[in-house]
Formats: C-alpha cells, structure tokens, sequence
C-alpha cells in the first residue's frame, strides 16, 4: 500500500465476502466457511474510501496492540477510534471493521488482542498458568473463587497445567451457573462448569474447543428449552455462521443434553407458548446444514409440535436443586448413551 | 275589468353594465379601484404596443379628499397617462364615454376584451362619485384636446361638460382622470403584485406609480425589444356562430356565396370555398342576402362540421416571445435559472392561440414554495387561482418527485395564453376555462421548462457532490498515507499528494457502488439455505433477554 501511494495509485484491499450468499457448509469440517468470492475494497472509490480508511486505521491499532503487548475490547477499539477521527457511526460499525480484518487474516480477532466486554465465566479445579505479561508462570486454580472467573484475555491465553475434572457443563446463564457452583456440581460431577452468557464469545469457545482438545474433557450443553437454546447449543458444537472466516472454533463432539422440547413433556415443565417470531426461526434452522443430524432436527419438531417453550429455572417447580439432583443426572447418564 | 299594462324599456349597453357591474369585476371598492386600475393600465399599453412606441406609464391614486383620516372605502382620483398615439378628437367622447364602442370587435389579440373596460371604469367612478371624467390626449398634430365629460347611462351617449385645446409641442399620448369609490388600503397589495406581474411580461415598458400614500413605485424598462403588433384577420369559419353569420351577411355586398366565403372567412380562398359548399350543398352561386334563417344555422352547423378549414394562423397573435419574457422574469424575480418553452401556434374552436411557459429557480426573491404567475394575453390573472387550468396541472398532472422538484424549492412557474379569445371562464377575466387544447399546450410547455429545470439541478447537484468528494479525499487520504507509514515502520510519508489531484478529475460514472463490487458467488452444489437473521441471533452475548432485540441493541 505504501509503495502504491508512493507511485501515485490508490491502494485496495482484498479481503473474503463475508456475505450470506457467499457462505458455504463444509459437511467434513462440519461447519460453515466463507467461500472464493473476494471483496475488493479500494481506496480510489467514494464509497469504499471511508471503510478503506477504517479498516487501516484497525490494522494499524492493532499492530501498536501488539507490538506494546496490550489488549483491548470491541468497545475500547470503537472509542479509541474518536481519538484518531475515524468516525465509526456506532459501535456495530466498528465491530463490523474488526471482523473484516478477521476476514483479511483468517483470524480470530483474539488473536490482535481484541476482547469482547467480558461476560463469560468458567468455575473447577482446572489449574492454569497465565502468559500474560508480569504474570508469566503464576498458576491459579479455577475453583478457588466461588462467583467463577471471567474469561477474559489472560485466562484465553493461558496454558492449562492439570485438572481433575471428568467433564465440561457449559450452562447458558449466570443464575444456573451459580446454582450449580452452590451445589457443588464441579465436585458431584466432577465438572468444569462455564457459563457461556447467552451466545457464547470466541473466547469462550475457544477454551471449550481446548478443554476438549488438549484435557480430553467432553463438553455437554445445558440450555434453555427454546429454539435460542438450542442454537446456543449448536453454535459450540458446530460454528457460527458469522465467524465462518475462523476456523477451530468449534467442538463437534459437543453434547447437547437439554432443554430439550421433549423434556418439558418429560418432566411436565411449566410453558410459554411459542411467538410467531419463534416459529419462524424454527423454519430457519430447520433449513440450516448444521442440524442435518437427527436429535437436532427432532428436537426442532418437537419444539414446532408442542408449541412451547421452557427455561432452566423451570425446574424450580421441584425445588431449587431439582435441576442438579434429578436433572442433570438423567442427561448426563442419557448423554452417555448417545 | 281593465286590462293591465305592462311596459317593456329598451336599456342601453351602459345601463346594462350599470345594473351588472358586479359581472365586469367592479362588485366592491377594493376590487373596483384595482379593475379600474387595471383596465385603463391596459388601455395605454394596448395603444403603445399598437404603434410600436416604447410605454412610459404613468399611474397615480390621490384621495379625493385631502383629509387623509377618512377611512377607506373612499373616494379617490384615478390618473394614467402614456405616451399612446392618442385619440382623434372627433372619435375621443365616443371612445370613453359610450360603451361598446372600441376598436376591439375585430379578431385581434388585445388586452381587453371588448374594448369596454375603460369605459366601464369611467361609469363606475361616474355612479360611485358624480364626479366627471377628464381626458387630455394628443395625436400628432401640436395640440392636445383635454375633455371634461360624463355618461348618459339610459341613452349610452357621452354628455360633454367642458373641451379645450392646449399647445403639446409633438408630445402624444393620453391621460385618463377619474374619481371613484375605492378601498386602497385593502386593494394597495393587489396593485403591486400586478405591476410587478405585469413588469414581468412589458420589460419594455418604464412604468411609474404613485400610489395613495405617497409611494414611489418604478419599474424600469430594461429592453428595448417589443412584441410584434398583432395584425387583425377575418374570423375564422370554425368561430362563426349563427349571430356572426347574420352580420356578415348584413354587411356584405358580394353576390355569391363563393366569393362572400372568401372574403370574408380567415384562410378561405376560390378553391376551400367551392369544396365546402359542394360538401355543405350550397350552391356557389346563390346570393349570400336570400339564406333562409334555416338555411344560416345549416350554414353554420356545416361550417363545424366541415374538416377541410386550414388551421388559423398565428399572425393576429402576439406573444411575448423567449427574450423579452426571460428579460422580464430576470428583472423582476431575479432567479438563479431561467428556462422558457414558447409552443408552436395551436387553435381551439377557430381561435388561434400560443401558450408560452417560463420557469424560475432561485436566487433571493423567490420564497421557498411553488408561485404561479399566470397570463392571459399579457394580463396578470391574479384571482381565482385554484381554479385555473395551469393549477390544476401543476396540481394533478405533474409528478414534482419525477422533476426533483421539492414542496420547499424556490420555483415560479410562469404562464401565458395569448388568443384571438382567451377562454375566461367569467367576464371577469380571472382565471381559464380548461379547453382541451389549450390544457395540452400547458401541460407540454411546463414539462418542458420542468425538464430544463431538472436537468440544472441535477447539475447543480453534480457540482456539489464533486466538491464533496473532493473533501473526502482529502479527509481520508492524507489518513490513509499516515497509517500506511506507521505500518511499514517507515519515518516518511508516501508522494500520495498527486493522489488528491486524480481523484479531481475522476469521471463520477466509474464510482461503482459497493454492492456491485461483490463477485458473483462461487458455490457449487453446496447451496447455502440461510437466512440473513440466523446471523443475528449467533452474536455474542445473546441470551434470553437479548433475544428479541436487533443489532441496533448492542450499540
């Protein structure tokens, strides 16, 4: 780009589409990629310039992120942006940028050391040892602190040392997450219990993929009993759609172990009917490769069948620790059997 | 038992106006002070056009009565002089003081209608005031004749009070005084919307008016092109109507049907003539005097019907013509752009007629909102607008979005039919009956002016959009150079300056929106069934209570 300006020709960058039409499911890797169309973005263009000048301005943050061993959230980089007149309209703008550098370098945005705000929260006896600088070689163990740890840049960066856990629950919400850590799943189960926080970040999944990977752990998924739980569920399991330009995200060995729609008639859960907004994306998903498989698809009908949905906290209609007694010790043995 | 007698009075033309003034735009002070205004302002711009004399107006309203705390209505003395070429002394008491005597009867375009307007101001100030009217006017013969008369209403004759003779030295023109009621508080801002209206249309003519408080108003000649005086032709047969007919044939002295249709029809010659009565079945050479009254109106119906009349030709017409209605829009609203569309000569009826279409954008006169200016044989029409054929096109026929014409754009639209017959819808003189050739033209000149119009705004915005451009560039540029050098670890800013140059004069067409830049995608039999909201909901962070929302949330 510099020699291009130096000879007097306005500079482009090619980067992957990023557009839906240009999204492709690998049925091998089981996940969505982004396929061969390229986007040309070219500094010489009035419509391009402006995003052209963002996306510098990001790469050129970045490498002063990294080459001064630093990190920053989606936020931060959006207001850090003022400070240089680039004008991001918003902060979905400016995440929109950050995910076409993603784009650009096929990685994860992690990886220039971008966080998201975070939310995501991991509790157990899983003993790390951070690399982050001034804490290189201090160890910690994850159970020592019963709100759990966020999982934030020194945690996504660390090396795991050991563990005896048997198993990784990721749980959808803070509020069962703290349930579980009060009864004392990580001990009764032997677990590593992650609170994912809704849609699960990067990171998060990223420590998922290797608490399977390097520690051996199967990972199973408790969610609300909805089409949004469901999906959760799916994203660990199989990739989001929206990091199709990220690969090894994903843990395909992933358990889904409820809520499940035939749960509520299992275990007679207390219901909301389902909205019109539900129903749809039912439809969608049901169309989408990634629940080509048979427990998704059914569970789908099942949800489309019943008309009704169910939260976690549903169980609370057998008592408070229902959930973990009962529950959760069904669908782990269930679990095991598929 | 006696029988009762009824008695039937004749009444005289002045008489009839008298009892149906009301009908001749005189039916309260304020609007009479402006028609009486108007129509003698008429008069003397008919007569200076008439010979070609470059107008010099000259207007004045005095109260009456010195004492300026009467309030209005009251009476005022109406003065307008020109510099016409007079009126022979021995026609002058006849010309002002007789209705329907004028010069007018014949097919030419003029002003007035029917030559009475003058007169009935004369007769308005007379019933208003019993005052007379004074009349100075010179032809060229040294003197001029200053008459002091008043109307016999009854009989229709002028009853002359008072005549003298005063010394000129070659100066002709005439000057009309007279008295009568009038509002001026309430009529002073339609008087100055029509001079200012009418400036638009004579920037040939210096018009001066004095107005009751003591006002200077000028508006100054700045050219000295005039339209061409109208020349008088004979009527045309598809105007004949069983009464002209029966006059004509009054008059004429021809002995054949052949040569009475030749003289007297408008482009009727030996040949048009004889295939119209072998198509009508008149003989040639029956003698015009011994058509039956049955026989006249079957005259007339196939004088309608017949359609191998040649069009009326446009000569008895007189336009305003492309530069003298742009000198005039210039000079008195002052736009930024100026477009005019003077359509070919079209007839209606057997009357010929022009319509002409000047548009105006902008500048510091025009408000931010659509004005009509409308015209009927150079007259401002400034009544009665929302029923007038030009608003109802520019209210339900043109599609402004098309034209990129906003409701708050600074746009005049300027109007004007001249005809041999303006189809008025009233006596009055206000506004145009839709006649569907005449409202063809209309619509055809204002989509025309309106196309221009786009066309320099479009331009306009071009221009615009350049220099935005340019500003992008050198906003986005000169950052681009800075990040690029840090990136590169380099001390030195790349040459990118001749960058900025380019992007100058690059052709705004090659910009390619974004959108197309997106290849065509690659995908083979792996088709990608997905829809656009799945991505929403695999954003980070969502969960239950974020479920419902949008992108728009996570600002």
């Amino acid at each position: 780009m510099y020699e291009n300006m130096d000879n007097g020709i306005f500079p482009e960058i090619v980067i992957p589409s990023r557009s839906v039409k240009n999204l492709v499911y690998d049925e091998e890797l089981e996940q969505y990629i982004l396929g061969l169309s390229k986007v040309k973005r070219s500094s010489q263009n009035i419509k391009h310039i402006r995003p052209f000048t963002q996306l510098v301005w990001l790469a050129f943050f970045v490498n002063k992120l990294l080459k001064q061993g630093k990190t920053s959230t989606l936020r931060d980089v959006y207001y850090s942006a003022q400070a240089y007149n680039i004008d991001f309209k918003d902060q979905p703008e400016s995440d929109d940028i950050i995910t076409d550098l993603e784009a650009a370098f096929s990685r994860a945005r992690e990886d220039f050391s971008i966080y998201p705000e975070e939310r995501s929260a991991v509790f157990g006896d899983l003993t790390i040892e951070y690399t982050v600088k001034g804490y290189e070689g201090k160890r910690l163990n994850l159970a020592s602190h019963p709100d759990g740890y966020l999982i934030g840049p020194s945690l996504s960066t660390c090396e795991f040392v050991e563990t005896s856990a048997e198993m990784v629950i990721a749980v959808e919400k803070g509020g069962v997450f703290t349930r579980f850590v009060e009864e004392k799943v990580h001990e009764r189960y032997n677990a590593i219990i992650i609170d994912t926080a809704g849609q699960p970040p990067r990171s998060t999944r990223y420590i998922l993929k290797r608490l399977n990977k390097e520690m051996h752990l199967p990972v199973y998924i408790l969610t609300d009993g909805d089409v949004y739980g469901e999906h959760i569920a799916m994203v660990i399991v199989a990739g989001s759609a929206n990091a199709a330009h990220i690969r090894d995200l994903t843990v395909p060995t992933a358990k889904w172990i409820g809520v499940w729609g035939t749960d509520i008639l299992k275990y007679k859960l207390p219901s909301i009917p389902l909205t019109d907004q539900d129903v749809k994306r039912i439809h969608e998903l049901k169309k989408d490769p990634r629940y080509n498989k048979e427990l998704w698809q059914r569970e789908l009908d099942v949800f489309l069948k019943i008309r009704k949905k169910s939260e976690l906290e549903a169980f609370a209609k057998y008592g408070l620790t229902a959930i973990v007694d009962k529950y959760l010790r069904d669908k782990l043995d269930e679990a095991k059997s598929f | 038992m006696m029988k009762k007698s009824v008695s039937f009075a004749e009444i005289s033309p002045s008489e009839f106006f008298y009892r149906n003034r009301d009908l001749a735009g005189f039916s309260n002070p304020t609007r009479a002070l402006y028609s009486a205004t108007r129509e003698l302002v008429e008069n003397s711009l008919d007569a200076c056009e008439l010979i070609g004399v470059l107008p010099e107006i000259f207007i004045r309203i005095t109260p009456l009565d010195k004492d300026e705390k009467q309030p209005d209505p009251k009476s005022y003395i109406l003065k307008v002089q020109d510099n016409g070429p007079g009126v022979d002394p021995k026609y002058l008491p006849n010309a002002f003081g007789r209705v329907f005597f004028g010069s007018k009867f014949r097919l030419r375009q003029a002003r007035g209608m029917f030559g009475m307007g003058g007169t009935m101001s004369i007769l308005y100030g007379q019933i208003t005031t019993n005052k007379p009217v004074k009349v100075i006017s010179s032809t060229n013969d040294g003197k001029a004749y200053k008459f002091e008369m008043m109307i016999d209403i009854r009989e229709n004759v002028p009853i002359i009070l008072s005549k003298e003779s005063i010394p000129t030295e070659g100066i002709t023109g005439t000057s009309v005084e007279i008295a009568l009621q009038g509002d001026f508080y309430r009529a002073s801002s339609k008087l100055q919307e029509y001079f200012k209206q009418t400036a638009v249309v004579t920037p040939y003519a210096n018009i001066v008016y004095l107005d009751a408080i003591g006002r200077i108003w000028y508006y100054e000649r700045v050219t000295k092109l005039m339209t061409t005086p109208p020349i008088e032709t004979l009527p045309h047969p598809y105007g004949i109507d069983v009464e002209a007919l029966r006059r004509l044939l009054q008059d004429t002295s021809e002995e054949t049907l052949s040569k009475f249709m030749y003289k007297n029809f408008h482009r009727v010659g030996e040949n048009i003539a004889r295939r119209f009565l072998e198509f009508s079945g008149f003989k040639e050479a029956l003698n015009p005097k011994a058509l039956t009254n049955q026989q006249i109106v079957s005259f007339v119906d196939a004088l309608h019907r017949y359609d191998g009349f040649l069009k009326p030709d446009a000569s008895c017409l007189s336009p305003i013509n492309k530069e003298i209605l742009e000198a005039g829009i210039l000079k008195e609203l002052k736009p930024e752009f100026i477009a005019t569309s003077i359509r070919p000569p079209s007839a209606y009826s057997g009357f010929p007629f022009i319509v002409e279409v000047g548009v105006a954008y902008g500048g510091k006169i025009l408000p931010p909102r659509l004005t009509l200016f409308r015209f009927a044989n150079r007259i401002p029409l400034l009544y009665d607008e929302g029923n007038d054929i030009s608003w109802k096109i520019i209210n339900e026929d043109i599609d402004w979005r098309h034209y990129n014409v906003g409701t708050d754009a600074p746009v005049a639209l300027i109007t004007h039919v001249c005809s041999t017959k303006v189809p008025y819808k009233t006596v009055g003189k206000e506004y145009l009956a839709d006649r569907p050739e005449i409202e063809r033209e209309l619509k055809n000149a204002l989509r025309e002016v309106l196309r221009q119009l786009q066309t320099y705004l479009s331009r306009k915005g071009s221009m615009a959009m350049v220099q935005r451009k340019i500003g992008i560039y050198n906003k986005y540029l000169p950052m681009i150079a800075t990040f690029v050098t840090e990136l590169s670890d380099v001390k030195k800013l790349p040459k990118y300056k001749s960058l900025l140059d380019k992007s100058e004069d690059k052709d705004e067409n090659k910009i390619i929106d974004e959108k197309e830049d997106e290849p065509k995608i690659v995908t083979d039999d792996k088709k990608v069934i997905l829809s656009e909201n799945v991505l929403d909901y695999e954003k980070d962070g969502v969960n239950k209570s974020a479920k419902q929302t949008t992108i728009e949330d996570f600002k």
